[in-house]
């Protein structure tokens, strides 16, 4: 029995084996270990780093380290570390947010455009492109100016100028696949169209879209950054890009209240991206080679 | 013949295009609480309802959705974005004299980041395993990760708060004296930061996809042939291989220009860059719409104007795009 077991290799599912891939690739795994202690930091951190992040707690500008201030007070005298916990928060919340309305808009118009081709694929195409046209900072900050600088509106903004990228990606795979033979013999057996695009092409198209669902929540965060940057956000919420921005007229005097800040988006982004990595190479073991 | 049909294609659509940015542009201006009414009477001190119907009528907001929408796009085609009521002027006088300054950052940001990451590529191409290929690996990761504007920041404080080499911010310094050259450097002094800052997110870009392009290039048939006749290195990589690998890095950057008009808006905001971006800024904090939306569409058209001279460019350097229609 023992012998025979060496010769038999045991058919594993796609998951599991995609998963072994990703658990061999080091950089990834990093980046994901990084992600969950933001992740951490982000919903336990108020409860175990107890402070108001507006509140002035000690001398504007006190250097990291200083005084018990791990990593100093900014230009108001606030704590930096409670401000970074409350603003991981928010850079979290609004890249997985983001990411999925932006995924859900994607999705909708790419299998639509790719599973219907004709006049429906010309038309989605177009809208697509039209959208790719707006510059997307300066639409979203437009958005924001008009209706109001709320996180919704934030979310709803980044999602609203991000899609095409994944509607792109969705309408090849779905041209791909739905000439496929199971596809065909699907369809002769009488499965309806809905059931086609959601139950049989759908799940095979996906692997892309998750890589690149993976970079968007990066590209929300570093978007919802730029925004807060500017000062385009809700002034009742703390954010990195948000600290970046407001103590910026105080470099000369406290450079770390913008380094840092910076910093931890540098870090997250990277994260997501080196996991956004890992995934591409565990879901397309074909890639590989490259 | 058959190119000048696809360029007047090209451009028709590009005409629609603009429409459709128009549309979106009015209805968005109509979906948004309070109107231009509003607006004025803020500005004036407040007005009673009767005043306020008024100034409603003269700028015709009685008028039914679509009468308004056909005649703001009868304006935007005769030049006339409309008057903003913050500045007092025109918008489209404000437009044209900031846009000079966004111009002369972005496209010498989109070279400086095509001609470097081109040559980066190129070198880690014939050197994959070398040290420059990995130098290339690690900025294409941090140039998609770091904040542009947190780059700006860090090289604003390097470069010109400890090290005094690059003024802090602005286009020019009003107290230089001298001629023509004196004011041609200061102004590249004032450049070299934001063109620099601005780069780095599409050179990363650029040295990758060139990189890749170049090594899949290097391991086709007609490379082994023109290897085979003998040809010297440099002949294949810049004569053979350079000019077959190009064609995905011009499309990349042609995509990239809605991206390098969003990064302009940021790094004007940390170098003081008095182009459209501090614009766009200074007007939507001070909620002057019409400014606001004569901006979108200009950049809108910048960007097609610049997929427009990418899509030329492609035809010129490969043929192929052509004839595949």
């Amino acid at each position: 029995m023992s012998e025979q077991q060496d010769f038999v290799e045991i058919a594993r599912s796609p998951f599991s084996e995609a998963f072994e891939m990703f658990r061999k690739n080091h950089a990834a795994m990093v980046g994901l270990g990084v992600l969950v202690l933001i992740a951490v930091s982000g919903v336990a951190g108020p409860y175990l780093y107890v402070g108001d992040p507006f509140e002035m707690v000690w001398a504007p500008t006190t250097p990291p380290g200083e005084d018990g201030y791990f990593l100093g007070t900014d230009y108001l005298g606030r704590d930096m570390v409670s401000m970074l916990i409350h603003g991981a928060r928010v850079s979290i919340t609004i890249g997985l947010s983001a990411a999925l309305l932006t995924v859900f808009i994607g999705i909708t118009v790419g299998s639509l455009a790719g599973f219907y081709k004709g006049w429906i694929e010309d038309v989605l195409m177009r809208i697509t492109e039209f959208f790719q046209v707006l510059p997307t900072l300066l639409f979203s900050m437009v958005i924001v100016a008009l209706f109001g600088a709320s996180l919704p509106m934030i979310t709803l903004a980044i999602g609203l100028v991000s899609w095409p990228a994944v509607a792109r990606i969705t309408r090849s795979e779905f041209l791909r696949i739905r000439e496929l033979e199971y596809v065909t013999a699907a369809r002769a057996s009488g499965v309806s169209n809905l059931k086609l695009i959601f139950k049989v092409i759908l799940p095979n198209a996906l692997p892309p879209i998750i890589v690149q669902a993976a970079l968007m929540v990066g590209s929300a965060i570093l978007f919802e950054a730029g925004l807060s940057f500017l000062g385009l956000t809700d002034p009742n919420i703390i954010s990195w890009g948000q600290i970046i921005g407001s103590n910026r007229p105080y470099i000369l005097d406290a450079s770390y209240t913008v380094t840092v800040p910076g910093v931890a988006i540098f870090v997250t982004v990277l994260a997501i991206s080196l996991v956004g990595d890992g995934l591409n190479d565990a879901l397309n073991p074909k890639l590989r080679q490259r | 013949m058959a190119i000048l049909i696809t360029i007047l294609q090209r451009i028709f659509y590009a005409v629609m295009l603009l429409i459709a940015v128009l549309v979106l542009n009015f209805s968005m201006l109509h979906l948004a609480p309070g109107d231009i009414a509003d607006t004025i009477a803020q500005a004036s001190g407040g007005a009673d309802a009767e005043v306020m119907e008024q100034i409603r009528k003269d700028y015709g907001l009685d008028q039914p959705f679509i009468v308004q929408l056909g005649q703001y796009i009868g304006k935007v085609l005769s030049f006339d974005l409309g008057h903003s009521f913050f500045y007092n002027q025109p918008v489209t006088t404000l437009i044209f004299e900031k846009i000079p300054a966004t111009l002369l950052l972005v496209v010498t940001a989109q070279i400086f980041a095509l001609v470097v990451g081109i040559l980066l590529g190129i070198f880690s191409a014939r050197n994959p395993n070398g040290l420059l290929s990995h130098f290339v690996t690690f900025t294409a990761l941090f140039g998609y990760a770091a904040p542009v504007f947190w780059t700006g920041i860090l090289l604003l404080i390097t470069f010109s708060l400890n090290i005094r080499l690059f003024p802090s911010g602005g286009m020019i310094d009003v107290t230089v004296e001298g001629g023509f050259f004196a004011h041609v450097w200061d102004l590249f002094r004032h450049m070299v930061l934001p063109v620099f800052t601005l780069s780095t997110i599409f050179l990363a870009l650029y040295s990758r996809l060139c990189r890749a392009s170049m090594m899949e290039v290097l391991g086709s048939d007609f490379i082994r042939t023109a290897k085979a006749k003998g040809l010297s290195e440099n002949a294949i990589i810049y004569k053979h291989t350079l000019k077959n690998s190009l064609s995905p890095v011009v499309t990349l950057a042609g995509i990239q220009f809605s991206a390098v008009v969003s990064g302009a808006v940021l790094v004007e905001a940390v170098f003081s860059w008095p182009g459209l971006g501090s614009l766009a800024l200074q007007s939507i904090i001070a909620r002057d719409t019409p400014t606001i939306l004569g901006i979108l569409f200009f950049s809108a058209l910048v960007v097609i104007v610049g997929n427009l001279i990418t899509d030329m460019i492609l035809r010129l350097i490969d043929p192929r795009v052509g004839s595949k229609g």
